[in-house]
This record gives C-alpha cells, structure tokens and sequence, in this order.
C-alpha cells in the first residue's frame, strides 16, 4: 500500500542485495495467484462484442445493483468515518478500564465469518430480533431493507478506518496542539483547524478501503439485504451470482459485471495509494 | 534466550507444514469406496438418511463398505459445479435439464433418462402453500394471493430452481383460469409478485426466511419442504394444497465419465438403484417426497393430497423451451417484474 | 506502532461523552453480535452444543480449516517478506502500480476470486491442459478446484497482501540507512535481513500474521466457490452455512454452536494481538530510553 512512498532521494546505484530476487519471487507469486486468474475474467468478459458489453452492464438491474452497493457502502463507510475517528481518538488519546479489550474487539469484522455476521445480523435486526424490534420503534425496518444492507456494511468496515487513523494519530505531535490552544484556540476549534488536516489522507485512505470492500462484499449481506429487485436490495456481488446460478449459466455476464466491479475498486486502491504517497511525501 | 527462540521458531514452521501434508494425505483407506453424490438444497435430510439405509444394505450384500460424500447446493449451480470439474459420481437433481446440461458437457451418456425406472425419478414433489396456523388471510388457492395486503415469500427464479416450479405452478393455475389468455396471465402475475415481499436465492433461503425470520404470510414452497417445517413446528403451520400445481420429476443420473475414472460405475448404478426399492421408497415418503411406487405412495395417502391437478413440465414443451419463453434475460418473467409498480 | 500509553492530557466532560458514545458504539456493532452468536448456540442446552460441535463432518471442516490457514500463513509470510523487501529497499519503474496490485486481494469482492479460479482451472478454464500436463509430468492427480488444494489457493488469493500491508509502512518509517551501511560494509543479504532487518519487523511480522491467521479462518465467499463436498472439502465456515441452510430449528442451532467455535478461535487470535502489540510496545520504550 505504501510502496510508492519513499523520500525522494537522488537514484543511487542499489548497493542492497536481492533486488533480482525478490522482484522475481514477487512478481511471479503475484502473477501467478492473483494476476492470472484475474486476467481469465478479462479474457472473458472479452468474448463478448463491445455492444454486448454494454448491454449487459447497462441493464436495469445491473445498474439498480451498482448504485445499491455504491450508495449503501458509501453511507456505511461514511458513518465509519465519523465513528472509526471518533474510535481511534478514544484509543490514543484517552486511558480508561476497558480500553485495551475496545481496542482488541477493532479487528473482529475481519475475522468472524462473514457468513456467521451475515446470518447473526439478519436474525438480530429482523422484526424478531431484539434490535429490530428496537429500530420498529422508530417505524425503521432492520433486515431486508437498505437500511439492514448499510448495517452489515458498516460492520464489515469497521477496522479499516480505525486502524488508518490509529497510527497517525499516535505520530501527531502535541505541541502544535499545546501551542494552538495556548494561544486561545478552542479545544473544538484547535481539531478542526490543527488535527483534523493532518488526519484527513488516512481518514480518506480508511475511507477508500471500506468503500472498497464494501462494494464486492457477498457473504455479510445476502442474508440480511433480502436480494428484492423491487426494493433496490439487491448488490453487485449477488446479481454475478445470479448469473451463474441460473438455469441457462452466464459466464460472460458474469465476467463482464466483475470486470466493471474489478476496475472500480483498483481505481479506487489507485487513488488511496496516490492520497497516501502524497501525505508520506509532504510529512516527509 | 532470544537465541533459543531462533532456533525453535524454523523447527516449528517445519513441524507445522508437516502436519498440513500429513494431514492431506491422511483419508486414504483402501478398503472404503468412496462415492460423491452430487445432489440440491431441499434433499439434505433424504439423502442424509438414505447413505445409511444404502451403505449397511451394500455392506450385508456384497461386503463392500462404502462412503458416501453428500454436496448441496441450488440445483442449477450443482449442475455448473460438475460440468467445471467437482468429482461428481451420481448426480440426484431437482430438474432433468440441469443433468442434460451435463450431458452437454459429454460427462453423462445420452440416454440416461432411460437407464432408470419412471424416466429416472425414484420420487416426485409438488408445489404447495405454507401459511400460519389460523391461515389470516384465508388463502385457499393461487388466487387468494393477489389480495392485498397478502405477503408472499419465494425464492427468485433467476437464480433458484425451485422459484421457476413455483412461478410455472401459479402461471398454469392462471392459464386455466383465463383460458390461455396470455395478457392477463401476465397480469395475474404481476400482481402475485407485486405481493413477494422477500426474494431469496434459493429455496432453503426463502424457507428459514418465512420460518425462523417470521417474514410474510404465505411460502410458496416444496411440498416436502412444507411437510417437514409442518412436523418441525406442531401446530404453528398449515399446508394449503392449491387446485393445480405442478408435478416435480427430480432426476438422478450416474455421471459417467467421473465414475469410470474413479472406478466406481458399478457402487454408482447400485446407489441409484437401490432408490427404487421398497425400503428407500417409503424413506422417501416419510421425508416428504411423493415415492415413484404407486403401491408405496398409496400408502401415504394420508400425508400427500393425492386429489391435486398437476401438471407437468411437458405442458411448457420441456424445461429448454421453459427457460427460453420465462426465464431467459429479456423473457416472460423479466416482463411482469418490470411491470411491478 | 507503539500504541501503548494514552497522553495523558485529559479533556473535561468531552472526554467521557466521547468514550461513552464509542463504548456504545462497539457495543451495539460488535459485541451484540458476538453476544449473539453464543446465546444461540447455547440455545439447546451444553449437551447439545456438545454433540453439534462433535460431529465428523466438523471434526473434518476443521482439519481442512486449518490446513488451508497454515498454508496460507506460511505462503503469504514468504509473500509478504519478499514484496517489503523489494518495495522499501528499492525504487524502481512502476512501483506504485505494483504496490496496488498487491492490494487488490484485499477489496476485490470474493465472489469475483472464486470466479477466477474456476475460469482459470476448471474443467473449461485455460489453464487446465498445462495442470494435466504437470500432473501427467509427476503423475499426481490433483486438481486446483473442488478440492483441497483449491480451498487452499482461494484462501490464499483472500488473504494475499495482509503480511505485506504491515511490514511496508514499518520499513519506511526505518528508512534503509542500516541496510545500505551494511551492504556497503559486505555483508550478505540474508545477513543484512537477519542483523538488521528482521529485528525492527519482528512485531509487525507477528502481527500481520495474526490477522492473516484470523482472515484465513473465517474466509467464506471465494471458498465457497471452488468447495462443493461436505465431509471432504468443506471448510468451518461453509460447514456452518451448510448447517444453516438445512434449515430446521436444531441444526440452525448447530450452525451457530459451529460458529462459536470459529469466534472463539477469532477471540484468541485477537486477543493474542493485544499481547503482542503490549510486548511490542514494551520493548520500543527500553530501546527508546
């Protein structure tokens, strides 16, 4: 992720050893397990005329199913934002009894199945569920709805924000802060105007990666999103499911929705790496 | 001591790996044929108990033992799944057009559908409706669906087998009932699935959907899946046997090409025939499955509503010409869900 | 990463809002989750949750589990060493296109990755004649989709970039100074790596493969693609899906009892983090002092 960041130094003649080596292990391990099958895709999604293509990305559904999984995701990673800074705020700065264990219980989106957290979340935010009983109150519907959808995606993202900011808000140097406030500047007024533009490249970074994954995410969120058409339930990674599971098996349409998935989170990588680099260079 | 830890740190990486092959390569028992049955979501329990019924009726006959692998799945991505390369020796699927299309790929002889008693279905299912005991919204037949306010769950036959059963049900139901009249078939239809208020995946989905969720009204469902949640939950689930419905060959077929590579044709034949004796028949009954036998089924007359009109998937010219009139991108089923307000 | 002792500048009734609505947070999104995860799988009593997790099919899940998470971990350490190497100690054309690529395993959708590999080495993918021809070349038999090695390559695809992700930003902070004094001086690179190198990773190393470990275990999506068989080929996860889908009261109940398992091994792993994020710690200070 941080491979484009590096001072910028004069070229020097490379005096380390391994270059030759680890470039060749690494480009072919990459090729070899990621590169490769990803380019039967491509080759794929390929066998279809250019009209083809764009038939089959520009459908109804298909286009309904982009903007479900962008929108959704695109709120789920927002409120991660607000919380995940607000989190990894609590973490650094603040010592209270429990921090360590909060601090423990970041990453476990990353490791519970996401087919357990799937099925946990539908039966806990459907109307029989406690917390979608809760949420009847405020006349909200929990699981089939796009709401249910933007839980499951605000838990699948939870890590990647918190743990973007966490380390740069240790790196932060408190005298600026000191100096801000001793020279009369409000407490809120010193986050917004001191902290809060040293923080904005990993919030955005954290932002991306959960925005990312949030797209392609599968197995937290067919349980819960109730895949309706009708409602705009329905996300990308199902209707390439679809695809493949219908009587008459689409390859090609399935290969051509995963291309147009596949290009939006390498951009999407692309430019977080991009926000990145330029931080490191500018910190640097 | 950190030079311990070095040490220690290579060795139990190597110790580890070891374990890993070992462990790969631990589940070679010679004695033991091993047999993989390919099979959809709704025959787990069946099949769960037809492997033991199976494997101690062989061991007593021949003193082979054999392991039966179970797999499920939704039937049409069962059937992707062999034709791509998963070690299928027999094949037991919800439609003969998912197993044809297997054949297609030149994994299974043509002429497997006659290699079989009754085109090679040892049991036939139905479609019925599953509602709430007390039945609220007093749904009798298809039509008692359109009302409003009724909440339909059903799976989505774009991507579930058991969906396009139900929609082909309901649309022969409404052909009767206009007397082929394909616009207002078509209206009919609109306003059944304007009332589907969860579409699941498959049909296991929809079922733990209207079940355990507590979503919707009225299940259109396998009836065996139906029998199975009723005798699940005494007493808080009501079968409603529409007027038609539509008659359900599941096929099985010994995938030959896998078989005789693993040398297994022969256990193969016999796992699928042995299906059709009395024993595995009346397993089949208890499980929910109409069994192929007349004389068996007779039998559970009592569980089975025998009376139903059905009909089959002959009356839509096979499951080909079904797929290209209903289910194709662009066909009969995308119309009326565009047509949803 | 030296996350340990908080500032200890404390802000007035801010502070406690904050940590309030945080704790509540993490209440709400995680632990009422997990909290849900294991009051239902003791929903039919321990006998129950005993017998449900005792099973040969899970007994089987777990071994393919856990040779799939092995496997993976090791692959990917190896991965990970060789790209922090080569990424930090280099600058060449083209680095940052090849940084990002690394990444993509970590937001692809997995439905896409089990998708490729099923059009890259199933029976139709074009890839299958040169398998064959391998296999035919050491008269093996193995197959890289619907079977183990194939569970262990998707495994590996998911959880590609997580060792290399924590090495990176760790050897850029370090800068290469040592290395290139060293190198200047003539040591070897695998010594260079050993002295120097491997001593300032040691942490982050563990560390990403903790949460390799953790994301190995629990990956769902791009396995389910490539493993049909239960019994065989089935790993905790796709088990645990299996027991949900039989639908019946009781062996939900199961899938949840087969869950808990899987999140307790996550509670481990995580908690095991904690430790050595505290040791890393501990140990950054007495160099620092």
């Amino acid at each position: 992720m941080n491979g484009a960041v590096q001072q910028k130094k004069h070229r020097r003649s490379r005096v380390i050893p391994g270059f030759g080596l680890t470039m060749g292990v690494t480009v072919s391990m990459l090729s070899v397990l990621i590169l490769i099958p990803l380019c039967s895709i491509l080759g794929k999604a390929f066998t279809l005329t250019p009209a083809e293509f764009f038939a089959v990305i520009t459908k109804a559904n298909v286009l309904k199913a982009f903007g479900t999984s962008i929108l959704c995701s695109f709120i789920a990673a927002a409120v991660n934002v607000v919380f995940g800074l607000m989190l990894a705020w609590v973490l650094v700065r603040y010592s209270f009894p429990g921090r360590r264990i909060l601090d423990g219980l970041i990453e476990l989106p990353f490791a519970m199945p996401t087919a357990v957290a799937g099925i946990t979340l539908s039966r806990m935010y459907s109307d029989q569920g406690f917390m979608g009983k809760f949420l009847l109150n405020f006349g909200i519907q929990g699981s089939y709805t796009r709401v249910g959808l933007t839980i499951a995606l605000v838990f699948v993202g939870i890590p990647f924000v918190v743990r973007a900011v966490q380390p740069v808000l240790e790196g932060l140097d408190e005298q600026y802060e000191e100096a801000a406030e001793m020279l009369g500047a409000s407490r809120i007024r010193t986050f917004f105007r001191v902290i809060l533009p040293e923080l904005t490249p990993a919030l955005l970074a954290g932002f991306g990666l959960a925005l990312a994954r949030g797209i392609g995410e599968y197995g937290s969120v067919i349980y819960i999103s109730g895949n309706s058409e009708k409602n705009g339930t329905q996300v990308v990674s199902y209707v390439i499911m679809q695809k493949l599971n219908a009587g008459n098996v689409d390859y090609e349409g399935a290969a051509a929705i995963a291309l147009v998935l596949l290009v939006i989170s390498f951009a999407l990588l692309f430019i977080i790496n991009l926000i990145q680099a330029r931080a490191a260079r500018r910190l640097g | 001591m950190l030079r311990i830890t070095r040490k220690i740190i290579p060795v139990l990486l190597a110790a580890l790996l070891l374990a890993a092959l070992t462990a790969c390569g631990g589940s070679g028992d010679s004695d033991v044929i091993t047999i993989t049955n390919v099979s959809y979501d709704p025959t787990r329990e069946l099949y769960e108990a037809y492997n033991e019924l199976f494997t101690a009726w062989y061991l007593e006959e021949t003193g082979q033992e054999v392991e039966v692998i179970q797999s499920h799945g939704g039937s049409g991505s069962q059937a992707r799944s062999v034709i791509e390369g998963a070690d299928a020796d027999v094949v037991t699927l919800a439609l003969a057009h998912d197993i044809t299309l297997i054949e297609q790929a030149g994994l299974i002889e043509s002429g497997w559908i006659d290699e079989l008693p009754e085109n090679s279905s040892p049991y036939t299912s139905t479609i019925v409706l599953l509602v709430r005991a007390g039945n609220e919204k007093n749904i009798q037949d298809w039509d008692d669906l359109l009302a409003d306010g009724v909440e339909i769950i059903t799976p989505d036959p774009k991507s579930s087998g058991g969906a396009c059963w139900n929609f082909l049900a309901a649309w022969y139901y409404a052909g009767q009932l206009y007397d082929g009249d394909e616009e207002l078939q078509k209206e009919f239809m609109t306003a059944l699935y304007s009332n589907v208020i969860v579409m699941d995946s498959g049909a296991r989905g929809a079922t733990t959907t209207f079940v355990e969720n507590g979503q919707g009204d009225v299940l259109i469902a396998w009836e065996n899946e139906a029998l199975q949640t009723v005798s699940e939950y005494p007493g808080e689930y009501e079968i409603i046997t529409p007027s038609v419905s539509i008659l359900a060959e599941p096929s099985v077929a010994v995938v030959d090409e896998n078989a005789a590579d693993n040398g297994t044709a022969q256990v193969a034949y016999d796992y699928l025939e042995y299906l059709y004796s009395d024993e595995a028949q009346r397993l089949a009954g208890e499980y929910g499955y109409r069994p192929s036998d007349q004389d068996i089924l007779a039998e559970y007359a009592d569980t089975f509503d025998l009376t139903v009109t059905l009909c089959s998937i002959d009356d839509f010219g096979g499951w080909d010409q079904a797929y290209e009139d209903f289910f194709n991108d662009g066909a009969i089923f995308d119309e009326i869900y565009e047509a949803i307000e | 990463m030296n996350k340990n002792k908080p500032t200890a500048r404390q802000g007035g009734a801010g502070k406690y809002i904050l940590i309030a609505v945080s704790v509540l947070f993490v209440l709400v999104m995680l632990i009422f989750p997990l909290g849900a995860v294991i009051g239902n799988s003791l929903k039919n009593g321990l006998a129950y949750y005993v017998s449900a997790i005792s099973t040969k099919y899970v007994a089987s899940a777990m071994r393919v589990t856990l040779i799939a998470t092995v496997i993976a971990v090791l692959v990917n350490t190896f991965f990970g060493l060789m790209a922090a190497w080569l990424l930090t100690k280099f600058r060449f054309r083209g680095q940052g296109v090849l940084a990002t690529a690394i990444d993509i395993p970590f937001s692809i959708s997995p439905v896409i990755a089990g998708l490729a590999y099923i059009m890259t080495f199933g029976r139709s993918g074009w890839a299958t004649p040169a398998v064959e021809w391998l296999n035919d070349l050491f008269g093996t038999d193995i197959s890289l989709v619907f079977s183990v090695p194939g569970v262990v390559l998707a495994t590996i695809f998911v959880t590609f970039p997580f060792v290399s992700r924590e090495l990176i930003p760790v050897l850029n902070a370090n800068g290469r100074d040592e290395e290139e004094a060293a190198a200047l001086m003539g040591a070897g690179g695998w010594r260079i790596f050993r002295k120097i190198t491997l001593p300032q990773i040691k942490w982050a190393l563990l560390y990403g493969v903790i949460l390799c470990t953790a994301r190995a275990l629990g990956e769902f999506g791009a396995v389910y693609a490539v493993s049909k068989t239960r019994g065989k080929t089935f790993t905790l996860p796709l088990e645990i899906d299996a027991l949900y889908m039989s639908g019946t009261a009781d062996s939900i109940t199961a899938a949840f009892a087969v869950s808990s398992l899987l999140v307790v091994m996550a509670v481990i792993l995580l908690v095991l983090r904690a430790v050595v994020e505290h040791i890393a710690g501990k140990n950054g200070k007495k160099e620092a002092q």
